[in-house]
This record gives C-alpha cells, sequence and structure tokens, in this order.
C-alpha cells in the first residue's frame, strides 16, 4: 500500500502597485501602449542615469503592510540582483534583499467552510522589467524585439510562508490576498494583463514527517485556474516520482497551459547567482512612524471588515458575505444596489447566481460590465409588484447585461410587461369559459383540476403574460358567478 | 602673460573690462589645442564650432558675469547632450547622449563654454591614461611621462594651458594623482556635494566629481557653482552650499594639522616625503599647528577598495551588453553570444580584469568572505579619519607615492598600478574631501601635497591650500612641454 503524502506549497506573488510613474523615474506606467513610448534614459539604463525612489510607491507597499498585519521596520534598504538578459536594461534589478519594507504578517482564508491563517514571511518592493516580442517561439525566432514600456514598473513581491496544504488553500491564498490588494487599492491585480503573477513553491512529504521534501518553484501561473490545476499536477508527478523511487530535483519549472502540464526550465545548478549587493545610488530608507500612522488612519476599508458590516447590517450568511467581498467593485455593486432595493439576501442570490455566471461566461470583471446596480435594483422591484415574472425578469437581466438597457425599457421594447387590468383579462377569460363550457360544468360539480385547465389556457393565449396572481382572482369570480 | 597662462578670475578681469571678447578668448585657446594636441593628446573631442557659435552670442549679450566667456573642458566621462561621451572606452566609441551631467550643466547656465571631452583611462580604471582604448596622453612636464590617471586629460590640459580649468572625477584618488603629477589644483569634495547625475558610473559609493584648475581661486570659484544637492542624484546632500571664495583670507593661524605616519612610511619616495615635510614646516611659520597622527587602518584600505571598487564596477558596466547602444557585435548566434562578443571585443583588459574581479567577490560564498568583510574595512577607515577630525581641522599628506612614472612603464604590472592610489583610496573610502596641490618639484617634476578635511568642510581646505599659495609660488610653475 503506498504511503499518505502531504502537500505543502508556498506563495511568491508579484503585485504591480497602482502608481502612476515608474518606481525610480517619471515616465507613464498605462498598460497597452506602444512599445517604447514609456521609456527615458533611467529606465532603458543608459550610462549617467541615477534612480530617484518614487514616494507613492512607498506609500502602497505601507498601505499594503498594515493590511497584511506586517511590520514595517524603521530602516529598509534597496539592493541590487544582478543578471544578463535583453529586457533588463542596466542588467540588474533594483530590488531589496535582506531588509525588505514590510516583515511577517497573515491573512485568513476560507475553505470548506472552515477558517484557515496562512503566514506571511516578507513583502519586498522592486522594479519589474521589460519584455521581449518573439515571431513565434522563443526557441525558433529569427530575432526579437525589447520592449521597455514594463521597464521600472513598481513591484511588490509579497512572499508566504509554507503553510498551505492543497491547491484549493493556495487558490483561495491568491483570491484571498487579490481582494485585499484591491480593496487597499495599491493594485489593479489583473492577472491577465500581468499586474499580479504569482510563483508556487511546492514540495511533498509523507504524512507525519517533519522535514519538508524537496521543493519546486513552477512559474507562468497567469489564472487562479493555471495556478491550482498547476499545484495539482506537480503534486501528483512528485508523488508518483517518489512512489517509483526517484528523487525530486530541486529545480524551476514552468506551467504548460496548453499541455497541462509542468515542465523542467532549469535545475538549481543551473539557477542565477543573483550577487546582490546594496544599491549605492539610493540610500537607506528611512521611514517614520508618524508617516505610518497617517497612512493607518486613511486605510480604504478592507475585506474583513466589509464582510463583518455585510453579516452584521444586512444578516447575510458568511458564505454570501464572503462571495461578495472578494472584489471592492463587486461589493461597490451591492452597496449601491441595496441603497435602493433593501432585501439584501435578495441582490446577494441575484449577484451570486445571475450576474456571476454571465461574467464568467463572457470571462469579465463586474467593472466591465454595463449592467448598473441601480437597474438590477429597478429589475427586482418590478418583480415585487408584479410587473413580470421572476422568470422572464431572467430573460430581461440578460438583455439587461448585454446591453445595459433600463430593464423598464427592455420590457417594452419585448412586450414582456405582465397584463394586470382587469377589463382586459375578463374578456380574455369570459371567451376560454365561452369556448369551454364543458370544463367549466365539470369545475363547478367539484372537479378542482379544471381550474387549472383555465390558467393554462389563459396563459397560452396571453402568450405567458398575464399576471398570475390577477388571473387567479378573476378566474375565480368568473367561474362562481 | 598669454591668455593661456591666465587663471579663470584674471581671464573674467580681461572679459569684464572689454580688453578681450569671448571669441577670442575661446579662439585663442583653441590655437593653444591645436598646436599642442599632436603632442599632448590630451583631448578625445573638440567641439570648435559649437564653442566659438556660443562665444559669439555671449559678445552679443554683452554681459560678463559668472562664467560668461571662459572656456573649460569636461573628462570624457560626464554626458554630453549632442556630444560624443565614450569613457575612453571601444563600447561607447559613438554613443551620443541625449541628456547632459548636472555638473556640466551648471557651468554652461552660467555661461562657461565647452571646449571638448577629455582624455582618461577606460571607465575612469587606472592610474595613468594609458588604459584609454583610442592613445595615451603625455605629461606637459616631460612628454614621456604619463599625466597621471584616470583623469589624465584633464590634469595635462589644464597643466598646458589647453583650458583653463576642467571637471574630472575622483573614485580613489583620478583627480588628485593626476593634479599631483602635473602640478595643478585637483579637489575631490565630500562624498555627495555634487550631483553624480549623467557622470557614467564606475564605482558608485565613491565616485565624485570635481575640479581641475591652476590655483585655489579658480577651484573655488568652481565649486561653488557645481556643488549642491540635485534631487536626480539621491545620493546628492541637501546642505547649503557656502561661497568657498569667502574663506580665501589667508590666515591658518590656530589651524591644526594632522599628518598621518602612516603616510609617510615605505612605498613612499623620500623626496616626496621631504618635499611635504617643507610644506608641513611652512604651516608652521604661518601659524598653523603641525602635530603627527595615526590612522591605523590605512593599509587595509586599498584590498579593501579593490573588492568595493570593482564589485560596484561589475553591476554598472553589466548595462553595456549591445542591446540598446554602444557596440554590438552582429555576428553573434544568440544573445548570450552577442552579450559576450559585444562586452569581449569593447571592453580594455583593466576593465575587464576589474569586472572579473568585482563579479567573483559578490559571488555566492565569497561574499562574506570579500565585499561585506571590505564594507567593515570601509567603516574602520572612516572611523580612524573621524577620531583624528574630533583634535585636528586637517589632515596633511603626500597625494601619491612618486612623481609621474614613463609612459609604458608600470602597465605591465597591475599591482604596482594599484599603488599609486594608496595615499588617495581611504579618503574615498570615508567619503571624504581631499585636495591636491603643488608643493615641490623633484627633478623637475612636480609633486603634489594633499589636504584632507571633514565632510562638507571644503571650506577648511579652500582656506589651508589658498594660504599656502599666498606664501609660495608653486603654484605659478608651468611645464616645460618638452622632454627631460
Amino acid at each position: 500500500m503506498s504511503k499518505e503524502f502531504e502537500t505543502v506549497i508556498g506563495l511568491e506573488v508579484h503585485a504591480e502597485l497602482k502608481t502612476a510613474t515608474k518606481a525610480f523615474c517619471s515616465c507613464t506606467t498605462t498598460f497597452g501602449a506602444e512599445p517604447n513610448t514609456q521609456v527615458c534614459p533611467v529606465c532603458s539604463g543608459f550610462p549617467g542615469m541615477l534612480p530617484v525612489l518614487n514616494r507613492k510607491m512607498v506609500e502602497l507597499a505601507i498601505r499594503t503592510g498594515i493590511a497584511l498585519n506586517s511590520e514595517i521596520p524603521e530602516i529598509c534598504k534597496f539592493d541590487r540582483k544582478n543578471y544578463f538578459y535583453p529586457d533588463l536594461p542596466k542588467a540588474y534589478q533594483i530590488s531589496q534583499y535582506d531588509l525588505p519594507i514590510c516583515q511577517g504578517g497573515f491573512l485568513d482564508i476560507d475553505v470548506d467552510g472552515e477558517q484557515k491563517r496562512i503566514g506571511i514571511t516578507r513583502a519586498h518592493l522592486e522594479e519589474d522589467a521589460g519584455k521581449l516580442v518573439h515571431q513565434g517561439d522563443i526557441t525558433t525566432t529569427p530575432f526579437s524585439l525589447v520592449d521597455l514600456n514594463r521597464s521600472g514598473v513598481p513591484l511588490l513581491e509579497i512572499v508566504s510562508e509554507p503553510e498551505m496544504r492543497s491547491a484549493r488553500e493556495a487558490r483561495a491564498y491568491m483570491e484571498k490576498l487579490r481582494s485585499i490588494l484591491l480593496f487597499a487599492g495599491v493594485s489593479d491585480c489583473k492577472m491577465q494583463e500581468g499586474s499580479l503573477r504569482c510563483d508556487a513553491n511546492v514540495s511533498v512529504r509523507p504524512v507525519g514527517q517533519k522535514e519538508f521534501g524537496t521543493r519546486t518553484e513552477t512559474k507562468n501561473l497567469n489564472s487562479f485556474r493555471s495556478l491550482e490545476r498547476a499545484i495539482e499536477y506537480e503534486v501528483r508527478r512528485q508523488i508518483e516520482a517518489i512512489e517509483d523511487g526517484e528523487k525530486i530535483v530541486q529545480e524551476t519549472r514552468t506551467w504548460d497551459e496548453e499541455k497541462q502540464q509542468t515542465r523542467s526550465m532549469r535545475s538549481k545548478e543551473e539557477a542565477h547567482d543573483y550577487r546582490y549587493f546594496p544599491e549605492p545610488d539610493l540610500s537607506p530608507l528611512k521611514i517614520s512612524r508618524e508617516w505610518i500612522a497617517a497612512i493607518a488612519s486613511n486605510m480604504p476599508e478592507l475585506p474583513v471588515q466589509a464582510r463583518r458590516r455585510l453579516v452584521e447590517e444586512y444578516a447575510l450568511p458568511e458564505y454570501d458575505a464572503a462571495i461578495i467581498t472578494l472584489s471592492p467593485d463587486y461589493l461597490e455593486f451591492f452597496d449601491q444596489c441595496i441603497s435602493i432595493y433593501n432585501d439584501a439576501k435578495i441582490v446577494s442570490n441575484w449577484m451570486m447566481s445571475e450576474l456571476n455566471r454571465l461574467l464568467n461566461q463572457n470571462n469579465m470583471e463586474i467593472s466591465d460590465c454595463r449592467l448598473k446596480p441601480a437597474d438590477l435594483a429597478q429589475l427586482l422591484k418590478l418583480i415585487d409588484d408584479g410587473s413580470i415574472s421572476g422568470k422572464m425578469a431572467k430573460t430581461v437581466f440578460e438583455e439587461m447585461f448585454k446591453s445595459g438597457k433600463k430593464p423598464e425599457l427592455i420590457i417594452k421594447e419585448k412586450g414582456m410587461a405582465l397584463i394586470s387590468d382587469e377589463a382586459t383579462l375578463i374578456s380574455l377569460i369570459d371567451g376560454i369559459i365561452r369556448n369551454n363550457t364543458k370544463v367549466m360544468e365539470d369545475y363547478r360539480n367539484g372537479k378542482e383540476k379544471a381550474f387549472g385547465f383555465f390558467v393554462g389556457q389563459i396563459m397560452k393565449v396571453s402568450k405567458g403574460q398575464a399576471n398570475p396572481a390577477v388571473v387567479n382572482k378573476l378566474l375565480k369570480e368568473r367561474l362562481s358567478q | 602673460m598669454e591668455l593661456h597662462e591666465l587663471t579663470v578670475h584674471e581671464l573674467h578681469e580681461k572679459l569684464a573690462g572689454r580688453e578681450v571678447s569671448a571669441e577670442e578668448l575661446v579662439s585663442s585657446f583653441f590655437s593653444r589645442i591645436n598646436s599642442l594636441e599632436p603632442k599632448l593628446r590630451a583631448f578625445l573631442t573638440i567641439t570648435e564650432e559649437k564653442a566659438l557659435m556660443r562665444a559669439r552670442e555671449t559678445d552679443k549679450l554683452g554681459k560678463y558675469e559668472g562664467l560668461d566667456g571662459i572656456p573649460f573642458a569636461l573628462k570624457d566621462i560626464f554626458c554630453t547632450r549632442g556630444i560624443k561621451t565614450t569613457c575612453a572606452s571601444k563600447i561607447l566609441e559613438n554613443f551620443v547622449p541625449t541628456y547632459d551631467s548636472t555638473a556640466g550643466r551648471r557651468l554652461e547656465e552660467q555661461g562657461g563654454i565647452l571646449l571638448g571631452k577629455l582624455n582618461m583611462d577606460e571607465f575612469a580604471m587606472g592610474s595613468s591614461t594609458e588604459h584609454s582604448a583610442f592613445y595615451s596622453t603625455c605629461n606637459p612636464w616631460d612628454l614621456e611621462r604619463v599625466p597621471g590617471g584616470s583623469s589624465g586629460g584633464s590634469a595635462a590640459a589644464v597643466s598646458a594651458g589647453e583650458t583653463p580649468f576642467a571637471l574630472g572625477t575622483d573614485t580613489g584618488g583620478s583627480i588628485r594623482q593626476p593634479a599631483s603629477y602635473c602640478g595643478v589644483v585637483g579637489l575631490k569634495p565630500t562624498y555627495g556635494r555634487v550631483s553624480r547625475w549623467g557622470v557614467i558610473a564606475f564605482a558608485s559609493s565613491l565616485d565624485q566629481v570635481g575640479v581641475f584648475s591652476k590655483d585655489v581661486r579658480d577651484c573655488a570659484i568652481v565649486m561653488s557653482i557645481i556643488a549642491g544637492k540635485d534631487p536626480l542624484d539621491s545620493t546628492s546632500v541637501e546642505l547649503e552650499v557656502p561661497d568657498y571664495s569667502s574663506f580665501l583670507d589667508g590666515n591658518v593661524r590656530g589651524m591644526k594639522i594632522g599628518y598621518p605616519r602612516e603616510y609617510f612610511q615605505q612605498g613612499v619616495e623620500e623626496s616626496i616625503k621631504t618635499a611635504v615635510m617643507q610644506a608641513l614646516k611652512k604651516y608652521e611659520e604661518m601659524g598653523a599647528i603641525i602635530e603627527e597622527v595615526s590612522l591605523p587602518h590605512s593599509e587595509y584600505a586599498l584590498p579593501a577598495y579593490y573588492l568595493v571598487a570593482p564589485a560596484e564596477a561589475s553591476a554598472n558596466l553589466a548595462r553595456f551588453d549591445g542591446v540598446r547602444y554602444g557596440l554590438r557585435d552582429f555576428d553573434a548566434e544568440n544573445v548570450i553570444d552577442m552579450f559576450s562578443r559585444s562586452r569581449s571585443q569593447g571592453f580594455g583588459n583593466e576593465v575587464k580584469r576589474r569586472i572579473m574581479l568585482g563579479t567573483y567577490a559578490l559571488s555566492s560564498g565569497y561574499y562574506d568572505a570579500y565585499y561585506l568583510k571590505a564594507l567593515k574595512v570601509r567603516r574602520l577607515i572612516a572611523n580612524d579619519f573621524e577620531k583624528v577630525f574630533n583634535d585636528y581641522d586637517l589632515i596633511v599628506s603626500p597625494t601619491a607615492p612618486s612623481p609621474a612614472f614613463k609612459l609604458g612603464e608600470q602597465t605591465g604590472d597591475p599591482l604596482t598600478l594599484y599603488m599609486n592610489d594608496i595615499l588617495t583610496v581611504p579618503v574615498n573610502m570615508a567619503g571624504l574631501p581631499g585636495m591636491s596641490i603643488p608643493c615641490g618639484l623633484v627633478n623637475g617634476l612636480p609633486v603634489g601635497m594633499q589636504l584632507i578635511g571633514k565632510a562638507f568642510d571644503e571650506g577648511t581646505l579652500f582656506k589651508a591650500a589658498h594660504a599656502f599659495e599666498q606664501n609660495t609660488d608653486y603654484h605659478k610653475m608651468r611645464p616645460t612641454l618638452g622632454v627631460k
């Protein structure tokens, strides 16, 4: 019988900090600009150029540290991390080695209704590299082009303790971290655009063993799904290897999204010697306690506080509150909706079922959504006052999501409004009774089922638009006359 | 007196008194340059057309304040917008920056007129200017000798009257040693006093911009212009810049001067020791108090320097990879090959040697034994100075252990060459201001005396150096521009 294995996971997350300008020069940081239009002699590594630290970048890191319960030491410093690559113009990256801006910290995740605390080792500031553009594959391209727009964009690397025990925990950590960064307003966290990136350190060990197994580091995880899949794959691979009597090699691996597997990039022996040393162009950074206090007193609401608010103020279940507080845009949508339509559970249901389904289907963020919270609130009111059935509301909602049109307009355009006008309905009902005198007799003789037949007929003739409540009332009246 | 023999303040008088126009002045320096360069070779680039145009503009305005109309030249390590900046390296042979150094820009804003760019050891690595990738510069006092280095072109050009003053950089003695060899005034200010923006980096924690001039007053004038905080250089210090000319009162009465015994020991030529001791006697006559002091960790400064400086250089010079500018080998097979071939062809041997030293010192497993230990030694050296400065205003020593040596004499053995820096390196390691002024002649070659001050106390250096000039004539010595 094979042994039971325990998985050990630690994550290194790179978050691009939301500054207007780069880490050490005044170039703008807008994503998606024409190649090499956001560059200057500093961020393209020209001779004689010197870095000047962006104050905003430090402030955002402090804000993150506060949100992650980290200690922010009075002194941190910058170091040079040396390696040659065409997208790294100075051939060193300004980073922080032994004295990072944030030390320690934690965040809490929920998995299967259980809360678990995951430790944060540290978070340090650094600058991003540029990127290479190849024609097709890197191994066969006849030449590569360098785009330095991203070079010098500020990053915060957040390193967790190896305290996650499953791919699901790792995903939950990543989702929680993202929500904290979003709420703290420090990063856009767009994994597709690379403003949030993640490397996973994974190892396995027999249950009960104290020492960690040999770990691998997997890169290129640019969605929650690939993070989860890659870890699952890597765990399986490592267990199988051990069971086959092989040794796990410490190495860097990359996730191949197409093949859904990890493959080796470089071994420990091939790993870079980064030759870190203190960056002589920047003095050690002193962070006053007053500055930290000022930032702390201006912190935006964080997920943990928002969640408590939803549970306490609106009596939402913990589960609903956790989902709604995954992103500030999502919470904002909820808050706006609830200010117009005050049944929180109904709003939450619609957001978690219909809205989420459509967002996922279209691979969209709520911020890209044309549907406005006030319009959802309006739709819910229309259901309540009987203008539209719950079933039809779902169709209207889909149209609202697609076009951004107001619900009333869609109902009108599609002629979906319920018919509640008594005169109209009476003439409809009377007509049907006239044509079905036999059934009417049955009903009057106590055959209850006949009532349902009439309702069905009315709905059919009205194409489902007859207001059922009104129909029930009127039909009873007409049949008993 | 010919115009090329005059100091900055004398030339200013002539311009302000309308005895000479800026155009005449600048032209006269170009005739001087054109007649001397074939044998001196101090310049790498001459910017005659631009300079004459600026001179005519100055004359048109007819205002002669500050440096208006005064020519100057820059070591080719200062980036100059639209003008080739090579650092005397093949790898930057055709590099034209789109920006100016802060120090150079401040001089031009004050009306100074750039004559050209001066020769140096490649990337400021060397003590003789023989490590220039293009050609060696000769010492105006003896054309068969080196001018010193790395700012050898700057020292030679000022000494020979090709420019009234020049800027250089000093990482381990690269201003003071050539100033000593060429018989001119050379100042390396306190680290952080002058902006390094636009100056190609050798060892960022040691590099400092400084001045070459004919006399101390000129040095004070130029220093008052280039010193001060620059928001673009985070290591430049926010401290008010005094008018350094106000220190030139000739009075050293009661000034406490220490001379470190370690700087007068083996390795320093007797004739040099004698010249400096005589200068100290002079100070005593002028009312200063002269006492022997000790800087016990001095002997470790050189080895520590040759770990710190190459380590930083190995990172600073890594950007010359052929990707964005500079020399690129187009026959390379792939990108790694391109890096390695471009750098192999672009860098000279001394530069390669130091990159390798530095890379090794920072390598995993060696960092603590080499780089970290060197940083600790650096602290001890700084402490030595601090201790002495608790009781003394100034430290005086020889600038270099010997006068200028012959071209080709020391190129074979890097270690001997490194010994030239033994008296200047500790000052960089401690970040202090140091100045070399002429204090004698040995066999017809100038000898320099080094004055070392407290951090940001350049004023005391100016005061003491100027007082010495007032009582001696060494600063009036001019080279023969021949062979001895």
